[in-house]
């Protein structure tokens, strides 16, 4: 249950001045269930904004989107809500309440489908904590569960933050930037984890990668966004180095 | 206006031999052991009066403040927030003392109005406190798990709560000491505890022993400043 | 540190916590004499409900208005006066404890007699601010009869300690290079006071007093309980008589002025900053 369908979707912000600034400009993109996609482009060309399209998070200025055959935004509010939980979103930052254990904050991922008494319970009786054993494990960081996340390396953190996607009961992992701050030995393992789970549990994974050679090499299917249009959306092998080029060529009269 | 000024004037000039002879009964303050352990039972029924107001306070504050901060999406959740800030202002407007004066009506004379008194004003003040700090908190981290669809409920006890434990802790803890000297005198309206036995003894002109209570109140109120000051120590 | 030891010390942890919670909590409820059903017995609710519909609607003739508004002016008198005294209190004793004026404080010693003097001045206002003020009152009642200076003595006395305590903190705040400067050059205290420690703290100085009237007033109502004058006696008698309807007037009188004693306040401390 997690294919998205973006029709002409337009993306606008009225900056402090007043203007008005086109984010994201007739995206036509499609992913279907259980594919891997990865998008490139530019910083600033609307990756993380086009990430957050998918899902839903906020309100097109103009276009449609329908995930799973469905438009979001024709529901009310408590429905799109309860749609939310079949996604997971991994920011870019990771970010946590402070002093909060790594036992707690990857146990976030289960909040979605946590309901209230077993949320109160929690509070007293730690559950689900071999989910997060196993979760941690896969990510060389079981031994840690008890530490406090800010006393935790920048890598380690964004282990922790990726650990929420593993642990979630989502169907749909959008993730921003998943090997920010991961030496490149690492980041091999992590990229080879993610995508071996959601190809084992038939996720769609769609995340946004800096490390265009990554990309390459561990996807299926390669976007690229340049100033916020599709640059071109081909499965990896037709995946020129000069059409990263043109994608990656910045404006010139900046 | 004026009529105040003379009077405090010719009060304080002329009968201030009077003035010196009533302070005079005061001392020394009445230590008979029957008196002392009367005094200790009030003085431990002020004490359970502060504890049990505050703390109850604190958990109905926290659940007004939750309600009146989280629930803007629907029409009916802005109505039930709304009406919830305004039910704090509400409680909170009113002073301890004007609500046990009230509810000892409804509830009878001795602690329990007057606990229910501190209740009722405390829940606002600390609700209203707790209600800000909530909307407050940094968005991003609540943003995220929004986006993941996580409920309302669970994001504020797993993620606002767990920043703010220290803060709301502090508060409590200066309400309480706010507490114990209001239900040191909720007493004198009946409510309870050495007010209550300060007011009789003062109305029998027994200022001996209504020294004594005074000693009492002043012991009470420095002993929880003092434990109220070393646990904010320990929790910083 | 394996999952399952994790799990175990966090919840035996909050296992303990809990049992001394309740443990604690209900002998402190039946010395309360908790039972809120108590509220809803028939007898009770039966008080209740005629208490209340006593309420509605309130009293707005023109004779009690006038009394509201006579007890509210007088009410703001009382916490100005008593404010006005205790000042000639705090001032004083600020300026004798604050260690920003002590000259063996400049110099590093610690002389016993200046110290031991301080802290008796300093445990003489603790005992000024700590005796809550309705007791002040209610004693005050007793000497001078039942009106506002009773109020008004209580108020000078218990905010005085305040102003002293607070006033000597806020000359001891902040380095004060230029104070120093002229504590090392020779000034008379005085001059240090009047041309530096004064003119660096007034604003802070003059909006902590701004609060305090506020306050004041706060306090003056609810002393009018015992006796002291205002829109405090006036509830009282009111209730006292179940005039459901008095009642419902005074307390939003009681509001609107706090209200306008807290608007005024803010105004004036944000146009002093």
């Amino acid at each position: 249950m997690g294919s998205v369908l973006l029709k002409n979707y337009c993306q606008r912000v009225v900056t402090p001045k007043g203007n008005t600034k086109t984010i994201l400009n007739g995206i036509d993109l499609g992913v279907s269930q259980g594919e891997q996609v990865a998008i490139v482009g530019s910083s600033g060309a609307g990756k993380t904004t086009l990430l957050k399209a998918l899902i839903f998070s906020s309100k097109p200025s103009s276009g449609q989107i329908f995930f799973n055959g469905q438009n979001p935004w024709l529901s009310s509010s408590v429905v799109r809500h309860k749609h939310r939980r079949l996604v997971s979103f991994v920011p870019q930052e990771p970010s946590f309440p402070l002093r909060q254990s790594v036992y707690n904050a990857v146990l976030a991922g289960c909040l979605p489908t946590t309901n209230l008494l077993t949320s109160l319970v929690s509070l007293i009786y730690p559950k689900n904590v071999d989910a997060v054993t196993e979760v941690l494990h896969k990510f060389q960081l079981s031994d840690k569960i008890a530490n406090r996340v800010d006393q935790l390396s920048g890598g380690e953190r964004q282990r922790v933050s990726l650990a929420r996607a593993l642990i979630s009961e989502a169907s749909f992992w959008t993730i921003d930037e998943p090997l920010s701050g991961l030496d490149p030995k690492l980041a091999d393992t992590v990229i080879k984890t993610l995508r071996d789970h959601a190809k084992q549990k038939k996720i769609t994974f769609v995340c946004t990668l800096h490390q265009v050679e990554f990309a390459l090499r561990y996807f299926p299917r390669v976007v690229g966004i340049k100033e916020g249009n599709l640059a071109f959306d081909l499965p990896v092998e037709r995946v020129t180095p000069s059409l990263l080029e043109d994608t990656y060529e910045r404006h010139k009269n900046c | 206006m004026q009529v105040d000024l003379r009077l405090s004037e010719i009060v304080a000039y002329d009968n201030l031999e009077n003035i010196f002879k009533f302070l005079a009964e005061f001392f020394p303050p009445h230590t008979e052991k029957d008196f002392l352990k009367a005094v200790l039972i009030a003085l431990w029924e002020t004490l359970a009066i502060s504890i049990v107001g505050t703390l109850l306070s604190a958990i109905f504050g926290l659940t007004l403040a939750y309600f009146s901060s989280e629930y803007n999406d629907t029409i009916a959740g802005k109505i039930s927030s709304d009406f919830c800030k305004f039910l704090l202002n509400v409680l909170r407007s009113i002073p301890e003392l004007v609500w046990a004066a009230l509810l000892i009506i409804s509830a009878g004379l001795g602690p329990f109005a007057g606990c229910l008194a501190i209740i009722f004003h405390t829940t606002g003040v600390l609700g209203r406190l707790f209600s800000d700090a909530l909307e407050n908190v940094p968005p991003e981290a609540p943003g995220v798990l929004r986006i993941n669809g996580v409920s309302n409920f669970n994001i504020f006890l797993h993620n606002k709560m767990s920043q703010l434990t220290v803060q709301f802790s502090s508060y409590i803890l200066y309400r309480w000491e706010n507490n114990i000297r209001v239900a040191s005198v909720l007493g004198l309206v009946g409510a309870g505890g050495l007010g209550q036995l300060l007011s009789f003894h003062l109305g029998l002109f027994l200022m001996d022993k209504a020294c004594t209570v005074i000693l009492a109140m002043l012991l009470l109120i420095l002993f929880v400043d003092g434990l109220s000051y070393s646990i904010r120590r320990r929790i910083y | 540190m394996l999952a399952s030891e994790y799990r175990d010390t966090i919840a035996r942890r909050n296992f303990t916590f809990v049992v001394i919670f309740i443990v604690l909590f209900f002998p402190l409820i039946q010395t309360v004499e908790f039972y809120p059903w108590v509220l809803f017995g028939e007898k009770n609710l039966k008080i209740t409900i005629d208490f209340l519909s006593t309420f509605y609607p309130p009293n707005l003739t023109n004779t009690f208005l006038l009394k509201v508004f006579e007890s509210s002016l007088q009410t703001v008198a009382i916490a100005t006066v008593g404010l006005f005294f205790a000042l000639l209190i705090g001032i004083p004793s600020a300026l004798l404890i604050t260690t920003a004026l002590s000259v063996s404080e400049f110099e590093n010693r610690k002389p016993v007699l200046p110290y031991f003097f301080r802290y008796l001045i300093r445990a003489l206002l603790i005992l000024l601010r700590s005796i809550p003020e309705i007791v002040w009152a209610l004693i005050f009642v007793r000497v001078v009869g039942l009106g506002p200076t009773a109020g008004i003595l209580a108020i000078a006395l218990t905010y005085g300690g305040m102003l002293g305590k607070v006033y000597a903190e806020i000359l001891e705040s902040g380095d004060n290079p230029p104070g120093k400067y002229a504590m090392q050059i020779g000034c008379s205290r005085l001059q240090v006071l009047m041309y530096f420690l004064i003119p660096q703290n007034l604003l802070e100085l003059l909006s902590y007093t701004v609060y305090r009237w506020e306050c004041a007033i706060r306090s003056t109502v609810i002393m009018g309980f015992v006796g002291a004058g205002g829109l405090g006696f006036q509830l009282e008698s009111s209730l006292k008589m179940f005039a459901g309807d008095e009642v419902l007037t005074i307390l939003f009188a009681f509001i609107g002025l706090v209200w306008l004693s807290d608007y005024f306040s803010k105004s004036v401390r944000k146009s002093l900053t």
